[in-house]
């Protein structure tokens, strides 16, 4: 049986190496990833407690996160590749038309 | 409500609405419905005044248009018989210059916005006479102000048109100020600004006084004297009469039915309404009175000298009116309204036959360029000539019969200041005379003094203008039938019909004071005419003599004794300066300005230096937000 505090220890490192590459990787397809491994670290860390809890509430949650994060990951890259055919990079640098 | 007296008021309203609308696709054809509604509201007027005759009285509200509170105010008619003699005379006058205009105006641009001014002023003039309460009075009042302003506007890029038209305007919001004050005090004396219940009430009032300022008013003395001043604006009396000659820069036919005939005999028509109240206030009275003899001689000695057809004729128009308010001054009501019935029709003659002049001489107005043009036009000469006679109130004359009424009653009035407007009036009534048939003499008499091109075109005006002139003449010779007094075989019939309404003047001359009254006031039309003859057709040189006797009397009524430029030099010009030191230069610009253009100025400057935070840099907006977490993180540690 491995005990709760290793599931919450991998969930913190996934969601500090998400945090991280969010903030410090300028690809936009990286950056999308990294938003997709704190959402699933945090899918992670429900999953353990239910399981801890002996509650079915938190995987039945999860599902939802999973079903919409599918949906938004679809938009998300369907943006990025417009996104590219109308400045042919995905340089988050390179895309700072939107400023006062 | 019946509704022919509905459709007295609202047809007109009718052909407003749709001439102003879809005026410019009728074109040449859109003086129909204005003539057609008006004469279908004239004939409905003869059959409410038959109706009145008969004994039959409307009062009643239509709609509640303001209720607030307490007060509460009503679309309603009052049909009585001042009503019904109102009615008549607006909608025979307004026909006929609706008639006469389809010549007058023919080939002008904005023919179609004359006639629905038209009807627009006929409809607010009806509103005015059929108001059963001093709100809709007030409101007919504004609108015939307004309706006045765009048709003396009319020519709106000619210069002096259009300032006519401000000076008619502003020089009346003087006047209102004080009628809409008068209607306050009513308001807050009566709580109801309906005429029956004021009326009724009116003796409960006659000895209150109230405080303002550390003066104390006698309150029906104040009431009255303010309406009386919105009537010295409608009716141009002076202190207000500047507007009037000014408003000649109309068209004609708007001369002869707004400025001669009925919007400025709305005054007259005011204080005959409220003859009740005004019964209780010797003083304002006395004013009336003074200030009518006053603006009589004032206006009739400015007629005298002046050059332009026109304006002779409107100051002729303010010395009448003057005259009414003498009548209803000296408490004669009901003279002063049959002055009114009179004045309306040969006055309205004298200015289409100046309107036919007019259009024969090709838009020369200066009398110094005519002369000789009874053989050019007859009709227009022979209908100038019965309404000359009447105005100077020959025997037999509508004129005559108003006028002298208007002298005898005014002579032996308890009025104090009776006698004094008895003596001014028979004075002004050789004046009127002389000058009226001066005109008549320079413009008909003589030989042609206009450019040959002039002569050349000179002939009698078209049949929709000579007929008007012919049904005015009818009624400036016959109009006086309906009032010949007792001591000439006639039996009054005018004081008696409106005895309900204008009340009983409290003594009467007896028959032997009235005769030598009238003796004397025809005597003195009589030697006005003489006069006139003598310097005009037997002695041409005459004029250029007394001229030069008397240089400055000539200058003083010439210059209409320089009122407009003491107006100039007191009001006008330290309004101006006024206005555009303090006002232009310091408020709006200084002022207002600074505040305006500062407000932005800072803010733009604020918001440039904070706007560099967007810089459209995701990273950068992602530290932010990072930031931002681990401050909320913070403060949620730091307080619990």
């Amino acid at each position: 049986m491995i005990p709760l505090s290793w599931y919450m220890v991998l969930a913190t490192i996934l969601f500090s190496i998400g945090i991280y590459g969010f903030l410090v990787r300028r690809n936009i397809i990286i950056m999308f990833l990294s938003i997709e491994l704190m959402l699933n670290a945090v899918n992670l860390n429900l999953v353990a407690m239910s399981h801890y809890l002996d509650s079915l509430r938190g995987q039945s949650f999860t599902l939802f996160i999973i079903t919409v994060a599918a949906a938004e990951a679809a938009i998300g890259l369907g943006l990025v590749i417009v996104l590219f055919r109308n400045k042919k990079t995905v340089y988050v640098d390179h895309i700072n038309e939107l400023k006062g | 409500m019946p509704t022919y007296l509905l459709l007295i008021p609202f047809l007109p309203l009718f052909s407003f609405v749709v001439t102003f609308l879809v005026g410019k696709r009728l074109g040449v054809h859109s003086h129909w419905l204005p003539i057609i509604t008006v004469l279908i509201s004239f004939s409905c007027a003869i059959y409410a005044f038959f109706q009145v005759k008969n004994g039959y009285r409307v009062n009643t509200d239509l709609y509640t248009w303001i209720s607030s509170g307490a007060m509460t105010v009503s679309v309603g008619f009052l049909l009585d018989e001042l009503t019904s003699v109102m009615l008549i005379v607006v909608t025979s006058v307004s026909a006929l210059v609706h008639i006469y205009s389809v010549s007058y105006m023919k080939e002008e641009a904005g023919y179609y916005r004359f006639f629905s001014y038209l009807s627009l002023f006929t409809f607010s003039m009806l509103m005015l006479v059929l108001g059963n309460n001093f709100l809709q009075l007030f409101f007919g009042w504004e609108a015939v102000g307004l309706s006045s302003y765009l048709l003396i506007g009319f020519y709106y890029n000619k210069v002096a048109a259009a300032d006519a038209g401000k000076k008619a305007f502003i020089v009346n919001r003087f006047g209102d100020f004080g009628f809409i004050l008068g209607l306050f005090l009513i308001y807050a004396s009566f709580g109801t600004l309906h005429y029956e219940p004021v009326f009724a009430n009116v003796a409960q009032i006659a000895t209150q006084t109230f405080t303002m300022l550390g003066v104390t008013f006698n309150l029906p003395t104040a009431i009255t004297l303010l309406l009386f001043g919105g009537a010295i604006g409608k009716s141009a009396q002076l202190p207000l009469h500047v507007w009037l000659p000014d408003a000649m820069e109309g068209p004609t036919p708007v001369s002869a039915l707004i400025h001669a005939a009925t919007m400025v005999t709305a005054g007259v028509f005011l204080v005959a309404r409220c003859n009740p109240i005004f019964a209780l206030s010797m003083t304002a009275l006395n004013v009336i009175t003074i200030v009518g003899s006053i603006t009589c001689l004032f206006a009739a000695t400015i007629a005298l000298t002046q050059t332009d057809i026109k304006r002779v004729v409107a100051y002729s128009t303010i010395s009448q009116l003057a005259y009414m308010f003498i009548a209803c001054g000296v408490g004669a009501y009901s003279a002063g309204v049959f002055h009114l019935f009179t004045h309306a029709y040969f006055k309205a003659l004298l200015f289409l036959g100046c309107g036919s002049i007019i259009l024969g001489m090709h838009h020369e107005q200066d009398v110094k360029y005519m002369g000789g043009l009874k053989k050019y036009m007859p009709i227009t000469y022979w209908t100038f000539l019965l309404a000359s006679l009447s105005i100077s109130g020959v025997p037999g004359f509508a004129g005559f019969f108003s006028k002298d009424e208007i002298l005898a009653m005014a002579f032996v009035s308890p009025v104090g200041a009776g006698k004094f407007a008895w003596f001014i009036g028979t004075i002004v009534a050789g004046l009127t005379a002389f000058y009226s048939f001066r005109l008549f003499f320079l413009i008909f008499h003589g030989q042609f003094r206009g450019t040959a091109e002039q002569q050349h075109h000179l002939k009698e005006s078209p049949k929709t203008i000579t007929i008007p002139l012919i049904l005015l003449a009818i009624g400036a010779v016959g109009a006086g039938a309906f009032g010949v007094p007792a001591v000439l075989g006639g039996n009054a019939n005018w004081s008696h019909f409106l005895e309900p309404v204008l009340g009983h003047p409290q003594v009467h001359p007896s028959h032997f004071t009235e005769i030598i009254l009238m003796i004397i006031s025809v005597g003195a039309g009589a030697l006005g005419i003489f006069l006139a003859w003598q310097m005009y057709i037997n002695n041409p040189g005459l004029p250029q003599k007394m001229q030069d006797r008397f240089p400055l009397l000539y200058r003083l009524s010439l210059h209409k004794y320089y009122v407009d430029e003491i107006y100039g030099f007191l009001i006008v010009k330290p309004m101006n300066s006024f206005s555009r030191h303090f006002i232009l230069n310091f408020f709006d610009i200084g002022l207002i300005d600074t505040i305006v253009n500062g407000i932005p100025k800072l803010i733009g400057q604020l918001s440039g230096t904070i706007r560099k935070v967007q810089n459209g840099l995701v990273s950068h907006y992602l530290a932010y937000m990072g930031g931002g977490i681990v401050f909320i993180i913070f403060l949620i540690y730091a307080r619990s």
